[in-house]
């Protein structure tokens, strides 16, 4: 099992502010690894720090065996390295299937194609992707008119239609109500298994994550405090402590 | 059908106006010329959100390229700056070094999109806008202290070889083939991917970066692009006006800001909006000049105010608002009769 | 050129001068960008007017003195000129654009600028005119600097000025809330701060500054209708290379600008100088933008 990526002693600080510090982790290829840890312990940073957001500090970042860490955002998204954001962002003006026409990989892209017109194969994929995530009906309106949670879908649904070979998530289910989470994970355990998406997940739902990953790793105070599958996580002394604040 | 109808309409009164009223046969010149102003500025503008209030910058390199290369060609340097009758040049000469003044004019455009915009479309919101003022402000003021192209006193362009009614009605159908062309490219390349991607990073740039286009290729096509409309409408404007310098050529608070604004009056980030915009703007303008005269400006300026504050939305974005079944997005709500499965359980 | 510039190298003292009347102008053009970083700041509005409400002020200080008042008397006059001017523009078209998106509001001023600068046309007529102070030259360095004591007065007036505002801010309770409001205007309105009366107020006072400044342009150098536009740039430029809550580093970019000034138009020649202005301005933000990309932040 290879890894498809590996940070090595990534370090990150804002300021005075050590966001992240001396973090080592790998992401096996065709997995779902989790990463929780209570609220500002450095989890979004990481993730900026992989995809090229911000530049790190010091220690390695490598994707497929490449290090990564000193180019930027476009580039690393056309190596097949994609993430979503927290406070999930499409493109409010354009519709439903307009957000999934352009979200198709750029890697090939000469400068002819940029004057290609949309074709049919597109337009299916982008329709087949939104139906895959319950968004069909609402395909024609405009993305800013979607509610939080729809949003949401149409982001996840955007990535996939770039087919990324590993997909960072940041919250994918907060602010979803309750009852459509099941279906939110049953998707991310699809694209994982049936379109071979690499998933890298942050989450603060325990029962969504224990669900979903193989392995976790647990932050807090910028550092890794502990990794390892969910059932051992869930009893790790570490972990609860993180989370209720222990001394 | 009604489309196919409108555009008929369009292209046929177009053609067929000069018949009906060779008078303001000038006038409907300038028309074709505000509405090519305002499509060019909607590219970076409204469809991509890139407020840019220095395009005039291109209008006024061809300008002075064609005046340049045809001063280059056939006279001596001094006689453009103390003669003002200018020995005539044949029908070939004049037109042979208008086209390659033309193309020469819309070269050096695009290379200065290409360059300057390597900087300046890395700036974002309203940093590009003030930076884009001062470009175009520059451009005005370097023109006027440049000996090469007559600094101040400016340079007499040839005179048509042909007679006034010929004149009119090469210019006019000059402008009105060169909207048309205008038109019917930006209609096909918003249709295209690139269409999508402009409004991508209008929407979102960082996500658009984040999902990996290549904004600094779209970015700077786009800006290029309408380099090359302006430059050749600048191109003839300064020959139709027989004369040109900075006021002609880089026309800032006057065709500079219009740009922007007859964009926004028609609805930016439309198609037709610029072009409806570009029609009132112009006719308020010309009613301004003949009513108002010295206080025509004054008047401008303050419908310029008039439209930011109670109708930035455009008229576009009014008629969406008053009547959405006919103008707004049409939503079907059929579902999809495929076999993907998990569909039911949302 | 190469020939200025070997004027510049041969005689040291002629880069004297221009470094002096560079600093001495440079502190009008700090007091605009004061008042523009204020409004900014305040409520985030880049006001493309502000040359124009310079421009205005000095015209009635041109007025005034064509009645028979000194000019420096009718600094007042014009601050309190503008102020009623800037309540009334406020009141009538800004406060329209104030929660909107920035760029409305740069076009909104931008034609409130067309507006005045064609009025000023139509009304004053477009000649260059100047008003005499009746004030002496002082001669500095074997008569080889001269400077007009009006420039010395200027200078002074406009740091002190500068000096006024900033305790004004940072004393009055009305200066408290306008900081406050700046800070955090819905956290200002909860604590029961009039955001509506602050911000009326504070762009009336950016241009009753403008207005102080123009009376102390029209003396010092000279006054047309055009002039808004060029200070409207000076006074971005100098804001964003200071940020926006520096007196100190206005008042030095206000100089060094100044000085650049002069240099350019001596090098280049005066009919580049405007060009140099606003090419510098091109040239300030590209190359901050380049420095920020470096470390991979995108300025907002």
């Amino acid at each position: 099992m290879t890894n498809i990526l590996e940070v090595s002693g990534a370090s990150k600080s804002f300021g005075g502010v050590v966001a992240n510090h001396n973090i080592t982790l790998a992401v096996p290829r065709g997995r779902i690894v989790g990463l929780i840890g209570p609220n500002g312990s450095g989890k979004t940073t990481l993730f900026g720090s992989i995809v090229g957001y911000h530049a790190i500090d010091e220690g390695s970042v490598k994707f497929e065996k490449r290090e990564i860490s000193s180019l930027r955002v476009p580039e690393i998204a056309r190596l097949g390295l994609l993430r979503t954001f927290q406070q999930t962002r499409i493109y409010g003006k354009m519709n439903c299937v307009q957000n999934m026409e352009i979200s198709t990989s750029h890697v090939q892209e000469s400068l002819w194609d940029m004057f290609r017109p949309l074709s049919a194969a597109t337009t299916n994929k982008a329709e087949g992707l939104l139906d895959f995530v319950g968004l069909y009906q609402k395909r024609l309106l405009p993305a800013g008119e979607l509610s939080f949670g729809q949003q949401k879908l149409l982001e996840f649904a955007m990535a996939l239609m770039n087919e990324p070979k590993l997909l960072l998530l940041d919250e994918p289910t907060a602010g979803i109500n309750p009852t459509l989470i099941n279906g939110i994970i049953d998707r991310l355990k699809r694209a994982n298994t049936e379109m071979g998406i690499t998933l890298f997940v942050i989450e603060h739902n325990m029962r969504v994550i224990m669900d979903l990953a193989d392995h976790i790793y647990c932050l807090a105070h910028g550092q890794i405090l502990a990794a390892g599958a969910p059932a051992e996580l869930r009893t790790d002394q570490r972990v609860i402590d993180a989370y209720l604040g222990g001394n | 059908m009604k489309q196919r109808l409108l555009y008929l309409l369009v292209a046929g009164g177009g053609a067929l106006a000069p018949l009906v009223a060779l008078d303001y046969i000038i006038q409907f010149s300038l028309l074709w010329m505000m509405i090519i102003f305002a499509l060019t500025w909607d590219i970076a503008g409204g469809q991509m959100g890139y407020n840019s209030f220095g395009n005039i910058l291109f209008f006024g390199v061809g300008c002075y390229a064609v005046v340049v290369i045809q001063r280059e060609l056939f006279f001596d340097f001094n006689e453009y700056r103390n003669v003002t009758d200018l020995t005539p040049l044949s029908a070939v000469e004049y037109f042979w070094s208008f086209a390659i003044g033309s193309v020469v004019g819309a070269v050096l455009s695009v290379a200065l999109a290409v360059l300057l915009g390597s900087g300046i479309l890395g700036l974002r919101g309203h940093y590009f806008a003030i930076c884009t003022l001062g470009l175009g402000v520059a451009a005005a003021e370097i023109a006027s202290g440049w000996e090469f192209i007559g600094a101040g006193s400016g340079m007499v362009a040839p005179m048509f070889p042909g007679s006034p009614d010929g004149r009119g009605l090469f210019f006019y159908y000059l402008f009105f083939v060169l909207a048309v062309i205008c038109f019917l490219s930006l209609r096909w390349l918003y249709s295209t991917r690139f269409g999508l991607a402009l409004n991508a990073i209008r929407d979102d740039e960082d996500k658009a970066e984040a999902m990996g286009i290549h904004t600094t290729r779209y970015k700077t096509s786009a800006w290029c692009i309408a380099a090359l409309f302006l430059s050749i409408a600048g191109a003839g404007f300064g020959q139709l006006n027989n004369f040109i310098d900075r006021e002609v050529a880089f026309p800032g608070p006057t065709f500079g800001v219009w740009m922007v604004l007859m964009a926004i009056l028609g609805g930016k980030g439309t198609l037709w909006g610029p072009v409806i915009g570009a029609v009132i703007f112009h006719v308020t303008q010309e009613v301004f000049w003949t009513y108002l005269f010295g206080w025509q400006r004054v008047a401008m300026g303050a419908f310029i105010v008039l439209i930011v504050v109670f109708f930035p939305q455009g008229i576009i974005g009014w008629l969406r608002n008053c009547w959405p079944e006919r103008f707004g997005v049409r939503v079907d709500d059929d579902a999809r009769s495929a076999q993907v499965s998990l569909r039911n359980e949302v | 050129m190469l020939s200025n510039l070997n004027i510049l190298l041969d005689a040291p003292i002629v880069s004297g001068q221009l470094i002096l009347d560079g600093i001495l102008i440079g502190a009008i053009f700090a007091l605009a960008a004061y008042g523009m970083a204020m409004v900014w700041g305040v409520m985030n509005i880049i006001n493309i007017a502000q040359g124009e409400f310079v421009m205005l002020g000095g015209y009635v200080t041109l007025g005034l003195t064509a009645l028979g008042l000194h000019p420096l008397a009718t600094i007042p006059f014009s601050a309190l000129a503008l102020f009623g001017f800037g309540w009334l523009v406020y009141r009538l078209i800004i406060f329209r654009v104030v929660d909107k998106d920035l760029f409305i509001s740069i076009l909104a001023t931008f034609g409130i600028s067309i507006v005045l600068q064609q009025l000023a046309n139509e009304l004053f007529s477009a000649d260059v005119q100047t008003v005499r102070s009746g004030m002496d030259t002082l001669f500095f360095a074997d008569n080889m600097i001269v400077v007009n004591s009006i420039k010395l007065v200027g200078f002074v007036a406009a740091l002190v000025l500068g000096g006024v505002l900033f305790l004004f801010l940072k004393t009055t309770r009305l200066g408290q809330a306008i900081r406050a409001t700046a800070q955090n205007a819905r956290a200002a309105r909860i604590v029961g701060i009039d955001t509506h009366k602050v911000y009326s107020f504070t762009f009336a006072l950016n241009a009753a500054i403008c207005g102080a400044a123009g009376s102390l342009v029209v003396m010092t150098w000279v006054i047309h209708p055009y002039l808004g536009l060029p200070y409207t740039i000076r006074s971005f430029m100098i804001v964003i290379v200071a940020g926006l809550g520096n007196l100190l580093g206005v008042v030095a970019a206000g100089m060094s600008l100044g000085a650049a000034e002069n240099f350019a138009g001596f090098i280049l020649g005066t009919e580049y100088q405007a060009a140099f202005v606003f090419s510098l301005l091109v040239v300030i933000l590209v190359v901050r933008n380049l420095l920020a990309k470096r470390r991979r932040q995108v300025l907002k």
